[in-house]
């Protein structure tokens, strides 16, 4: 007899897909005028915005260019570059 | 510290293939951040499910089901119950999730049971304001003369003919103890809102505003600005119900004209090519206008 196949996945395993290929921009924090207001972190649609004490930075293996941290970040130390490959 | 890892903290991992830039996808990760890992959630089929769990993965970090479009709080409701049961109910709480489309439209019969039933349950409304998982069909949370694949402008037409179901106005009508609405553009506000429900015991209803950058034109950087210029427009009022009383409204240091969110989008611009038009952007400024008046923004 067959057994049952599971339908699931392992909790997190979506981390093997690498958005970040998507990209065709991405951003570059400057740390030049960073307040900590932590926005950029809180932002993110994917949760890939990551620092404290002034220094944040993003991880590129997902983050998709969608450039919301640029547009929220309130000091602008945030900046949108064409993505090169 | 300053580390990678740190996004590990996230309910909702990434990896996942919501747009880029998606309203619905963020709101998520904020709720589910603030609910704490003593939870477990059952989500509607839809963009939220349908970009989370792409088989055989699965982006959510927290014991999550999906079973279908329609019963995400019938489910939970069962899951509810069976905590009672095994005496956990109290460390272990439970969320639902749904879109419009799951919430206002076909999951409605299952949500108003789980509010009759008084089930311990935080259910959250993730508006979109379409079916956008198939194609940006309207809903009933669909806002007036909105262009949609459904209800397209046209000569004969500005768009979605009717005007948004008033769901926390119906939740209201199920007398339950907490309802609330939320939008994108207050991740501080979303936070404070999830842990208040939480520690309220019956069914709880969250309403959060999630702009969608596909099915309502806008580029991707501007989901948080549309999400800020709906709440200052009066068009999506921020508030807190408890017990039937409204007890907390976002108010308004400026009220913008609501020609300031409407004009940003592909859905609404065929508002602004006629004198028509201008019919329509005075009915949606009277709507916004009762808005203020009614919750008491201004
Ligand atoms: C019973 C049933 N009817 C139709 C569908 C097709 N369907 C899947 S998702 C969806 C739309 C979802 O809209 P909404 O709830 O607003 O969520 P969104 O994708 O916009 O976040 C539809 C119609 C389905 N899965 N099940
Ligand atoms: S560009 Fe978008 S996906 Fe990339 S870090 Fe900024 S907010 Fe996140
Ligand atoms: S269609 Fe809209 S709601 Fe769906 S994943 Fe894309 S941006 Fe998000
Ligand atoms: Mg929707």
């Amino acid at each position: 007899m067959q057994t049952t196949k599971t339908l699931y996945g392992e909790p997190g395993s979506s981390v093997q897909n690498k958005t970040g290929s998507w990209r065709t921009e991405r951003p570059v924090f400057l740390h030049k005028t960073c307040t900590d207001c932590f926005l950029c972190v809180l932002v993110c649609p994917d949760g890939v915005v990551f620092g404290s004490n002034k220094i944040y930075d993003v991880d590129l293996d997902y983050c998709k260019g969608c450039g919301i941290c640029a547009e929220e970040c309130p000091v602008k130390d945030i900046v949108m570059e064409r993505e090169v490959k | 510290m300053f580390d990678k890892e740190m996004t590990e903290k996230n309910s909702v991992a990434p990896g996942h293939n919501a747009c880029s830039g998606c309203g619905l996808v963020l709101a998520a990760r904020l709720v589910l951040n603030a609910a704490g890992k003593d939870i477990i959630v059952t989500t509607a089929t839809g963009c939220l499910e349908v970009t989370t769990t792409n088989y055989p993965h699965s982006a959510w970090r927290v014991p999550w089901i999906h079973s279908l479009f329609e019963n995400s709080s019938a489910v939970a409701s069962g899951i509810e119950a069976a905590l009672k049961a095994q005496g956990k109910a109290d460390k272990i709480k439970v969320i639902s999730q749904g879109g419009d489309g799951a919430t206002a439209d076909i999951g409605m019969m299952c949500l108003s049971g789980m509010f009759e039933r008084g089930h311990d349950i935080l259910y959250v409304c993730y508006d979109n304001e379409a079916y956008m998982n198939t194609g940006i069909q309207r809903s009933s949370l669909t806002p007036f003369d909105a262009s949609t694949s459904t209800t397209p402008f046209g000569k004969y037409s500005f768009g979605n003919p009717t005007n948004k179901k008033d769901m926390p106005a119906i939740a209201a009508a199920h007398h339950i103890p907490y309802i609330a609405t939320a939008s994108v553009a207050y991740p501080q506000d979303i936070e404070k809102k999830v842990k208040k429900a939480l520690q309220i015991k019956g069914p709880k209803y969250l309403q959060l505003h999630a702009p969608c950058p596909l099915g309502w034109g806008f580029k991707t950087a501007y989901s948080i600005k549309i999400a800020k210029l709906a709440v200052q427009t009066g068009l999506y009022p921020l508030f807190e119900m408890e017990n039937g009383v409204i007890t907390s409204r976002k108010k308004l240091a400026r009220v913008l004209p609501v020609e300031a969110y409407l004009k940003e989008q592909t859905r609404f611009k065929h508002l602004f090519v006629s004198e028509d038009g201008k019919k329509e952007l005075e009915r949606i400024q009277a709507m916004a206008n009762e808005n203020i008046k009614k919750f008491g923004l201004a």
